[in-house]
């Protein structure tokens, strides 16, 4: 089912690594009681810890550790009771400590999995450990000739580090697995997964193999920040690599960075050098020990996941996949639809949800969250609908006024006397007198230009200014016209 | 195992410390015998002993989700050697 | 005034109680002395001002009859613990002009009771030698004098050199040190007074510069063991800020000072007693048998069989762990900076510059231990060896209350001698590592005089926190031993 590259030699494979750094959701940092709020003044969320003063030492927050165990278990890992910190050393300005407080040998998540759709049906990609670890500082380089400046708030915010096994095939697959990554921890209140912010960001490994050969040498592009520019970057350096390999050299395993503007991976200037980071239990710490009562109480407490509420909501609410797909993506999204579809129509609301709000946002570029029109008041939208109070044109017409003036539907209708006329009587005088005002058009229809039935519907409409019945309409057209 | 000018100077990059030619000769031999010293270790048996963790053995204190701290950048920038308003500077980094 | 630097500890905190002198009195006494002495280089900075000031605030809270444990006492502390407003240098160039915005928990104890800064103590370079001679800021002199070597000035022991010898010297009347794998002890051991390294833990490393994380442990060098035991009383105690510290609550130490070793099991590892070791030393240690024994202790002969794997055990496990403590120290956020053509080069040329010969060995042992191939075959087996010589603590300790064994191999030599040896000089911690990295209590006693009529002192080594058998243990040796004699230098 791998998408297979065609080279110049033959078919070619990719295989694709990720490894995901999620940004903890959490007050404070890791290891330190400084805030992590993105976007504040520079070097306004040090502690004296994170600013590595002499004499520092770390102190772990427990909220870190809890929102690692819930992420373990929302991607089906095993949690480890017993884990390491180890420093890894190396000198960079944006790591004041010279080394970064992580996991090496014995992190605090094992093995794992998650589940993706894509086009030639679901896969399961593996995943090898999740760990704890210290975010670095932010060094900006376009503020000065000479100088690169150093902001450290962001260094010893909490990470989680997701290592995927590298059972990735394609763009597609890797997009799929980083949505369903992202979609899990948002509904988890884990990370954010704010990929423009950073708070979720990616390390593509990449290498190529002639199918059922051994894995090729493979190339990390870092720190790549949108779904999309992960895609292109697989893309590039698959193609790449394969070109290469073909020409008859070898592929060097190195660092790379992926450039948007040009859509290309380059070789970072940085040292060639294997990085030797010495790894080594951090003494200023213990060894990381809870019990399965913590991750029991943890999993108890846990929401209802994307994939479990999906098919909840197709098997109870007899939704297509694609509507209940739409639906779960967020869970603030799917907690908005049981609220306006609670004892109304599941299928309409799905719709009116899906389509028209969803629609009407996007345009205004406001989230869901942002919404004019609430849960609640959508609902009530969908009441008047299926019983019949109005008709599902001129419900659209109502939700635009709801959506300018967060007026509540049935305000709207009373005010604007728009309430459906359902009363057979009242529609037939209509039928009946759009049926006299055009006779030709009648003797057309009735000799088989069959398409004419929409215009005499469009008529009757006309004359009740929208709010006739159009079941009824028709009905009563199809009788009158025979 | 003996350490030759070479590895000293592969081991000194790594710890960011610049040492001359005759330095790193002079480094190499007094390195040679101390881990010729250290090797005395290859005595002792260590199978199925476990790495000392912590002498305490007390187990990893946690503390509260609460910001308690930070918003002092005077404080934190107080020392630096090179600063641009709020910012701790270096030479420039091309990456 | 000869009579007021008589006092010690105790005796000046009655003195200042019953009124007999004043806080200021007695801090304006000392920094005379201290100023006086300046050839012995055992300050890095003193701090006359706020000496006289805090000591002036102790005088008032002693009259309101608000007086807390330690008010009015002049002490002298380690420039390896970071003082707020005050220049910290841990000995070295690379913090130049560092000037901390925040306070160590274990001084910030000490304020709180009241104490008084005279200044802070020279020391080996980021707390590593073992006689003060890796200084930035140049050697230490110990005050003693042997006879024929009258010319020469030798070395106080280290890493504390600078706390011991103020102390010895009269320059202070108690000092903090840091003991890694032996600096308090073996200083107090040189310079004939009482060095305390307290059980792992007890005392807190927040703001108090890291060497060595798993090993470091802050302790009191004075000059008898109930003013150890007070002063420790002020410096120990449980901080959330430090991951590794014991959450215990801290006893009342002095109480424990009864003197009596009656019925008291104390061994005697025979591994301490070392081929070609001065026949002084062994000396001195069957003297400390007898006058235990004569007190109605039991010696009992103990074997600790990995004694002798300490010494390499602990220059793989300092090293490393000092590699990346210290490498915070690249010239970006505080301290020398030696500009660069790069980042690279900045930090290269700033570390090469700012630390001295013996941080950048042991900096690189560290790091090649540390280093890939060579992991497991140094640094995890250090670890496992360590569990070894832990586990013999651990044993002894089913079987004796407390060890007895010398504290030092030698009296104290002259400055310069075993410079150019790093070896020779890591053998003076051959008595005072293997508790280190047990991490169980001990304390140097002053006991007898070598032939060339120097200090030597004995080691009373404990169960995890079990410091008050220590310094019970330590202050009947000292009331046996009665060891008064006085050096020629200071004040």
């Amino acid at each position: 089912m791998a998408q297979l590259l065609k080279g110049e030699t033959g078919e070619w494979e990719i295989v694709i690594g990720l490894e995901v750094h999620a940004q903890v959701s959490s007050e404070a940092k890791l290891f330190s009681s400084a805030a992590t709020k993105f976007g504040a003044e520079p070097n306004s969320q040090v502690s004296l810890v994170d600013a590595a003063m002499p004499g520092m030492l770390p102190v772990i927050n427990k909220e870190c550790v809890r929102q690692a165990i819930k992420t373990g278990l929302g991607i089906n890992a095993k949690i480890n009771l017993f884990s390491v910190f180890d420093r890894k050393n190396y000198f960079y300005p944006d790591l004041p400590q010279g080394y970064q407080i992580s996991q090496f040998k014995q992190p605090i998540v094992g093995e794992g999995f998650l589940e993706i759709e894509v086009s030639d049906g679901a896969k399961k990609i593996g995943i090898e450990r999740l760990h704890l670890e210290q975010d670095a500082g932010k060094s900006i380089h376009d503020q000065h000739p000479s100088r690169s400046f150093i902001d450290l708030n962001r260094s010893g915010v909490a990470l989680m580090e997701i290592v995927s096994k590298p059972d990735i095939r394609s763009g597609e697959e890797a997009g799929a697995y980083l949505k369903k990554l992202r979609s899990i921890v948002r509904y988890l209140g884990t990370c954010d997964g704010n990929m423009q912010e950073g708070s979720l960001r990616c390390d593509v490994n990449v290498s190529v193999r002639k199918p059922g050969e051994e894995l090729g040498t493979r190339c990390e592009i870092k720190n790549v920040n949108s779904i999309r520019f992960v895609q292109q970057a697989i893309e590039y350096e698959a193609r790449r690599q394969i070109e290469i390999i073909e020409d008859g050299h070898l592929i060097n395993q190195e660092t790379r960075l992926f450039d948007p503007n040009r859509g290309e991976t380059r070789s970072m200037r940085s040292k060639e050098e294997a990085h030797d980071y010495r790894y080594f239990p951090d003494p200023d710490l213990l060894p990381l020990k809870f019990d399965d009562a913590l991750v029991q109480a943890i999993a108890s407490d846990m929401p209802e996941l994307p994939d479990a509420k999906r098919t909840r909501f197709i098997e109870e609410y007899e939704l297509s996949e694609a509507d209940a797909t739409l639906l779960v993506e967020e869970r603030e999204t799917a907690e908005f639809y049981e609220e306006m579809a609670a004892g109304r129509d599941k299928k309409l609301s799905a719709n009116w949800l899906g389509t028209e709000l969803f629609g009407a946002l996007n345009k205004e570029g406001l989230s869901l969250a942002e919404s004019p029109i609430t849960a609640e008041s959508l609902g009530r939208l969908i009441e008047l609908i299926s019983d019949g109070t109005i008709s599902g044109r001129i419900a659209k017409d109502v939700f635009v006024d709801m959506f300018e003036s967060g007026e509540d539907a049935l305000d709207i209708v009373e005010r604007k006397g728009l309430t459906q006329i359902s009363d057979a009587g009242a529609i037939l005088e209509l039928v009946e007198s759009v049926i006299s005002d055009n006779a030709s058009k009648v003797a057309e229809f009735r000799n088989g230009k069959d398409k004419l039935f929409g215009f005499f519907v469009g008529q009757v409409m006309k004359k009740s200014q929208g709010k006739a019945n159009p079941k009824l309409v028709n009905n009563l057209l199809k009788d009158k016209l025979g | 195992m003996s350490l030759d000018k070479g590895t000293v100077k592969r081991v000194a990059q790594l710890a960011r410390l610049r040492l001359d030619d005759e330095q790193l000769e002079k480094t190499a031999e007094e390195l040679n015998k101390i881990f010729a010293w250290i090797e005395q270790l290859d005595e002792v048996d260590v199978s199925n002993i476990e790495p000392l963790a912590s002498v305490t053995g007390h187990s990893l204190p946690e503390r509260m989700d609460e910001v308690t701290d930070g918003n002092y950048p005077d404080r934190v920038l107080s020392n630096a050697p090179d600063r641009a308003s709020n910012f701790f500077t270096v030479p420039k980094v091309v990456e | 005034m000869s009579s007021i630097l008589d006092l010690d500890l105790a005796s000046a905190r009655s003195a200042l109680q019953k009124k007999e002198v004043s806080a200021v009195e007695l801090t304006e006494t000392y920094l005379s002395v201290m100023s006086s002495n300046d050839h012995l280089n055992c300050y890095i900075t003193s701090t006359p001002e706020k000496a006289l000031d805090m000591a002036s605030k102790s005088d008032h809270r002693i009259n309101s009859g608000d007086a807390l444990p330690l008010d009015g006492i002049p002490i002298a502390i380690k420039d390896l613990f970071c003082t707020d407003g005050v220049l910290t240098t841990a000995g070295s160039h690379i913090l130049n002009g560092f000037i901390p915005t925040y306070e160590s928990s274990v001084t910030e104890n000490l304020w709180e009771n009241g104490a008084v800064m005279l200044g802070k103590c020279n020391m080996d370079e980021f707390a590593m030698g073992s006689a003060n001679t890796t200084s930035y800021f140049g050697a230490v002199e110990n005050p003693w004098r042997s006879d024929d070597r009258q010319k020469s000035p030798l070395v106080p022991g280290g890493s504390s050199g600078g706390s011991a010898s103020a102390v010895a010297s009269r320059l202070a009347l108690a000092a903090t040190g840091t003991d890694t794998g032996g600096s308090i002890r073996q200083p107090g051991s040189f310079c004939g007074i009482v060095g305390l390294k307290p059980t792992y833990g007890r005392c807190s490393r927040w703001g108090t510069i890291a060497f060595a994380s798993s090993l470091d442990q802050a302790g009191p060098l004075t000059r008898t063991v109930r003013d150890a035991a007070i002063m420790l009383k002020a410096m120990a105690g449980h901080d959330p800020k430090d991951s590794t510290s014991a959450n215990l609550q801290v006893p009342d130490f002095e109480s424990a000072l009864t003197n009596d070793v009656r019925g008291l099991r104390i061994g005697v590892p025979r591994e301490y007693l070392l081929d070609g070791m001065p026949s002084e030393i062994e000396k001195l240690l069957e003297t400390g048998i007898e006058m235990l024994r004569t007190a109605g202790a039991t010696i009992v002969d103990v074997s600790m069989p990995h004694t002798k794997f300490a010494l390499p055990t602990y220059y793989i496990i300092a090293p490393a762990e000092a590699s990346s403590n210290l490498a915070r120290y690249d010239g970006v956020r505080y301290g020398l900076r030696i500009e660069g053509d790069n980042l690279d080069d900045m930090y290269e040329k700033t570390r090469s510059v700012g630390f001295g010969a013996e941080v950048k060995r042991r900096i690189l042992i560290g790091t090649y231990v540390l280093s890939a191939g060579y992991y497991d075959a140094y640094y995890l087996k250090a670890q496992r060896v360590r569990s070894l010589i832990k586990q013999d603590f651990d044993l002894v300790f089913d079987n004796v209350d407390v060890l007895l064994t010398p504290t030092a191999p030698s009296d104290a030599f002259a400055i310069g001698e075993n410079d150019d040896d790093p070896i020779k000089m890591y053998l003076n911690d051959i008595f005072t590592v293997p508790a280190s990295l047990a991490g169980v209590p001990a304390i140097s006693v002053p006991v007898g005089l070598s032939k060339n009529k120097l200090p030597l002192g004995l080691q009373i080594i404990g169960k995890m926190f079990d410091e008050e058998l220590v310094l019970r243990v330590g202050g009947a040796l000292e009331g046996m031993a009665g060891f008064k004699s006085r050096p020629a230098g200071g004040a």
